[in-house]
């Protein structure tokens, strides 16, 4: 089951739906009436927003353009995938190796309406490897898109995730891990900003297999309107990984009556001598912060945006990549902004 | 300048200020003392306007504009100011962001041009050099881990920036060591002229020490019981406020 397998086949009834545990709070099959047709050839528009940062970018239109990316040292990359032609249905597979210190900033762009989206990526890290990972995922509200990243570690390599959504009518965007131990460390965040009635979801999942791993998840995120926000993070510590260190922090803002926020954090804990912690609120803006704020001057609306902002930024502060953090604390003040 | 009349407010179905009365000309300082539960507190909230305190009756106006009718930020615009008993922490938000917004937001309300960073960064420097405050302090989160007293000098040194016609000073004094209360005074003092004013909430006479009055008020049961000259706060510090309770 996987949108990316009904794309391929036109058959709707590969479309994951509510009685997929996994997929329950985000069904698509109850969305999607008739598989649409498969994209044209399209063309990209503009340069992506990571464009300055990149050494090089590999553009990925309606699915075309997919090639492996080596990453060596010190390469910064960019990945894009656009969406451009109106309500047709695409799939994109890649593979990405890395072999350094290395960034890849990708972006999901949507520049057509009512599309359907899969991009799936198998990322390898090599052992002393490091990867930042930074996804800006842009789509329109009535789009459908899923991306799903495969990600395996070397012991001794590390991973760092930075995954940030505005929703659509249903985006997903999942990553798998298996965690090496070995001293690998892994960093796997992400925030999501939700409004209107689009809808986003980040699931991730970490496996640790062997011992003396590492891995440190922040995700928070901001739902007004009608927005639904989905977080399922599930951390699995295998029999006899030991010495592994795990936490999970998953905090939302809800900013009206219509909106919701679905979180399933999950620890799985086979092993004994662990350290594994996870921590999840869901609340209102502090109105006396907001007070303090008007009383200062600030008009109501902006003072909400000011505290959301500074209420995610901890997640964007957390970016490595300092060109990377910048253009990631404009894209959340752009969203925040678009009332 | 300030003028309140007859003000009476509740919070959720229990009455706080009762009739309260109080009117503090342009140019003058007056201090407001009181036991514990009078309505200090309760009289700077509901000026500001802060939500769940409910005015049951009378007036309150700065230069004679009624500012119980305005959301919290047009008071702020008007040019009313409350430096906070606690200082709310704000996560997220440098200190200098905070400000700058303020200043900005309150300029554009006035009609006036925003100020540009230089221009701001240049005050910013100034201000927080006359209260002795590190300027890097300002670039992180405004107030989080900071002291109580760093805290309340930082609520001056937003008083100094933002250039309010009139200041609410609620219990400015607590938590502050001598040398800082030293400071603090002088910053406040440096905001005093003819076309300003001030209330000044305090438990103690300590402060008034530093920021002389030119009238004190005493706060009991929601309403002004007694007021004179600064020779007042002396005589409450050697007698107490038991002669008004109850």
């Amino acid at each position: 089951m996987s949108l990316a397998l009904a794309i391929a086949t036109g058959d709707k009834t590969q479309l994951p739906s509510r009685r997929d545990e996994a997929w329950r709070w985000s069904d698509l099959a109850g969305q999607i009436l008739d598989m649409p047709a498969t994209s044209p050839v399209g063309e990209a528009k503009g340069e992506g927003p990571f464009s300055v940062l990149a050494n090089c970018t590999t553009v990925v239109v309606n699915g075309r353009g997919a090639k492996r990316i080596d990453l060596l040292a010190g390469q910064t990359v960019a990945l894009r995938f656009v969406s451009s032609s109106e309500g047709t249905a695409h799939v994109a597979q890649m593979v990405v190796t890395v072999k350094g210190k290395a960034t890849l900033l990708e972006s999901y762009e949507g520049q057509a309406t009512g599309y359907l989206a899969h991009a799936g990526l198998r990322i390898d890290v090599a052992a002393g490897a490091s990867l930042e990972r930074i996804v800006l995922a842009d789509d329109a509200a009535d789009a459908i898109t899923v991306s799903l990243a495969d990600v395996t570690l070397a012991p001794g390599a590390s991973f760092a995730q930075t995954v940030l959504i505005s929703g659509a009518k249903r985006q997903r965007i999942e990553t798998h891990l298996e965690h090496p131990g070995g001293g690998a460390n892994v960093r796997m965040d992400g925030a999501y900003l939700i409004s209107g009635r689009r809808h986003g979801d980040i699931t991730t999942v970490v496996d640790h297999i062997a011992r003396d791993g590492t891995t440190n998840q922040l995700i928070k995120g901001m739902v007004r309107d009608q927005g639904r926000a989905v977080f399922q993070g599930k951390i699995v510590v295998a029999h006899g990984a030991d010495g592994t260190d795990a936490r999970m922090g998953h905090h939302a803002l809800i900013l009206s009556d219509c909106a919701e926020v679905d979180a399933k954090p999950e620890l799985l804990i086979f092993a004994d001598d662990v350290q594994c912690a996870h921590g999840n609120s869901i609340g209102a803006l502090d109105q006396d912060a907001l007070f303090y704020a008007r009383q200062r001057g600030l008009p109501l609306d902006e003072a909400k945006t000011m505290l959301t902002a500074a209420f995610v930024a901890e997640v964007v502060d957390r970016i490595e990549h300092e060109g990377a953090r910048a253009i990631a604390a404009a894209w959340t003040a752009a969203r925040l902004e678009q009332g | 300048m300030l003028s309140i009349q007859e003000l009476s407010a509740s919070v959720g179905d229990k009455p706080i200020l009762d009739g309260l009365s109080l009117a503090v000309p342009a140019g003058e300082v007056h201090a407001i003392m009181g036991p514990n539960g009078a309505g200090k507190s309760t009289l700077s909230y509901v000026l500001t306007g802060r939500e769940g305190y409910e005015v049951t009756g009378g007036t309150a106006s700065l230069d004679g504009v009624d500012l119980l009718s305005l959301a919290p930020e047009d008071r702020a615009a008007k040019g009313l100011f409350l430096s906070f008993q606690y200082p709310l922490e704000i996560p997220g938000v440098p200190a200098l962001t905070f400000v700058r917004a303020a200043l900005n937001a309150q300029r554009k309300a006035r009609g006036q041009d925003e100020l540009a960073a230089p221009a701001f960064l240049k005050l910013a420097r100034e201000k927080a050099a006359a209260l002795k405050i590190d300027f890097d302090m300002l670039k992180r989160p405004l107030n989080v881990g900071f002291s109580g007293g760093e805290k309340k000098r930082m609520e001056i040194l937003q008083m100094a920036m933002l250039e309010p016609r009139f200041s609410i000073l609620d219990e400015t004094d607590s938590g502050l060591d001598i040398d800082a209360l030293k400071i603090v005074a002088e910053g406040v003092n440096a905001l005093r002229g003819p076309d300003r004013g001030m209330l000044v909430i305090t438990h103690y006479q300590r402060l008034l020490g530093y920021i002389k009055p030119d009238r004190v008020s005493v706060l009991a049961n929601g309403r002004i019981v007694a007021a004179g000259g600064p020779e007042l706060a002396l005589e409450l510090e050697r007698s107490g406020y038991d002669r008004y309770a109850g």
